[in-house]
């Protein structure tokens, strides 16, 4: 079984060089402490800037220089500013080649929950309506099971929309999974010590198995 | 040339009446226009509705005027981090229209390009479009999406001159661009003032047009919401 940092890790195998890449809040963050070596890859955050450095030294942090979740960072050279509208026009327009966010369900057309419980406080969407609409790539990266143990890949999604149709992966800590355009979880592969009745007795959607599935290499 | 330069914050938003509608610039509490907040609160204006993409914290930015009950309504993408926020709105006191980020920005960027509604595909397939009108381009459906009508837009630059020309520093720049474009009155106070001719025309972000009111700001906290740092080797 992975943990948060095993999902990453995996995730981080996703990208390739050159790649412009949006991280949400969450598991995602990870992912950039594993990008593998003599890859270049720049973070898009969404707040404006291309090319979002680490967190900076103590006593070198900005008020005027923050990612998405309001932490400050740090620039890198060859990073780039820019105001909100033009920040989402460039993911709309599609120039963002990954976006990796978090979900609480995601069902087998690869809709997407992730903004809102009923009946709880709604901090409300933030980017992430206008993320899951328009990116050409979508990994998500979340745990397979909710805290009550039920499933969160199901065949629809109980709780209200970000997005339809838009989830092309999905990372957890069981395994890894495509979407089939037809619909359904098909499963990629194993992680480390999990069989795959392990995986089906977690997964609620119509899951897919088309071979044998290998265990990954973390 | 019209002067262009107030003194102060009060004087800035001194036509601000109760019941108006407001574009407040910021990400978070970075880039806020944190003196002109301040002075809205000395005004007590009320019945407010700001679109900001943010409320603040209970004790910073919009924050602040939420506690003195001036805004009626909320037009925002992300409002977490905020109690009192949470307690008006579960008692019905304030009402809140969250929308996504980037219909948001785009929104606003609309009002300023004189253009009165956009197409884009946030949101299709969610509450968010219901009521919405959806179209249809190349395969893909997109919810119409209309430009905003505010009364004035409130903002926050690094520098300014006095013709009303902006550069912002850093992430701080944010919705502050498209927003200051957008007010019927635009706000904008900054760091640092300078004569006109003191900024290199070629590094300008908000062309001066587009401002009607500038001033330099008494003091700014810029207070951090999240100080995330690593230790030194």
């Amino acid at each position: 079984m992975l943990d948060k940092d095993g999902i990453a890790k995996r995730i981080a195998k996703e990208i390739q060089d050159g790649y412009y890449v949006n991280l949400g809040i969450g598991i995602p963050t990870l992912v950039a402490n594993y990008i593998p070596d003599g890859i270049q890859v720049v973070l898009q955050s969404e707040n404006g800037l291309l090319g979002m450095g680490p967190f900076p030294f103590e006593g070198e942090e900005s008020p005027d220089l923050i990612n998405a979740g309001k932490q400050t960072i740090t620039t890198l050279p060859g990073s780039s500013i820019f105001d909100s509208a033009e920040s989402f026009g460039m993911i709309r327009a599609q120039k963002v080649d990954l976006t990796i966010l978090g979900a609480m369900e995601v069902s087998e057309n690869g809709d997407i929950a992730n903004w809102k419980i009923p009946g709880k406080m709604v901090k409300g969407m933030g980017g992430a309506m206008d993320l899951v609409a328009s990116a050409k790539n979508i990994i998500v990266a979340m745990q397979h099971v909710n805290k009550a143990g039920e499933s969160k890949l199901l065949p629809t999604c109980t709780l209200p929309l970000t997005g339809v149709r838009c989830v092309k992966k999905i990372v957890t800590e069981l395994g890894v999974f495509e979407i089939h355009p037809l619909g359904g979880f098909k499963l990629l592969e194993r992680a480390p010590g999990i069989s795959v009745d392990q995986i089906k007795n977690a997964t609620a959607g119509k899951l897919i198995i088309d071979s044998d599935i290998p265990e990954m290499a973390v | 040339m019209i002067n262009k330069v107030v003194s102060n914050a009060d004087e800035a938003i001194k036509d601000i009446q109760d019941g108006m509608t407001l574009m407040l610039g910021g990400f978070g509490l970075c880039g806020i226009p944190e003196n002109c907040i301040a002075a809205l609160i000395k005004k007590g204006v009320k019945q407010l509705t700001c679109i900001s993409n943010n409320a603040g914290v209970d004790d910073f930015g919009i924050g602040l005027m939420l506690k003195t009950r001036q805004v009626k309504k909320m037009i925002s993408s992300y409002v977490g981090e905020n109690a009192e926020f949470e307690r008006q709105l579960l008692n019905g006191e304030l009402e809140v229209e969250l929308i996504p980020q980037g219909t948001l920005a785009t929104r606003c960027m609309a009002a300023g390009y004189g253009m009165p509604a956009i197409f884009t595909p946030a949101g299709v397939g969610t509450e968010i479009a219901e009521g919405k009108e959806t179209r249809n381009f190349h395969g893909k459906d997109y919810l119409l999406e209309m430009a905003f009508d505010a009364d004035f837009a409130i903002v926050k630059a690094w520098k300014g001159d006095t013709a009303g020309n902006l550069i912002y520093h850093s992430t701080a720049r944010n919705f502050n661009p498209a927003m200051a474009m957008a007010g019927k009155i635009t706000i904008a106070e900054v760091e640092n003032l300078v004569e006109a001719g003191d900024l290199d025309p070629d590094q300008i972000h908000t062309p001066g047009i587009y401002v009607h009111r500038i001033f330099q700001g008494a003091r700014y906290e810029k207070r951090i919401e999240n100080r995330t740092v690593r230790t030194h080797k």
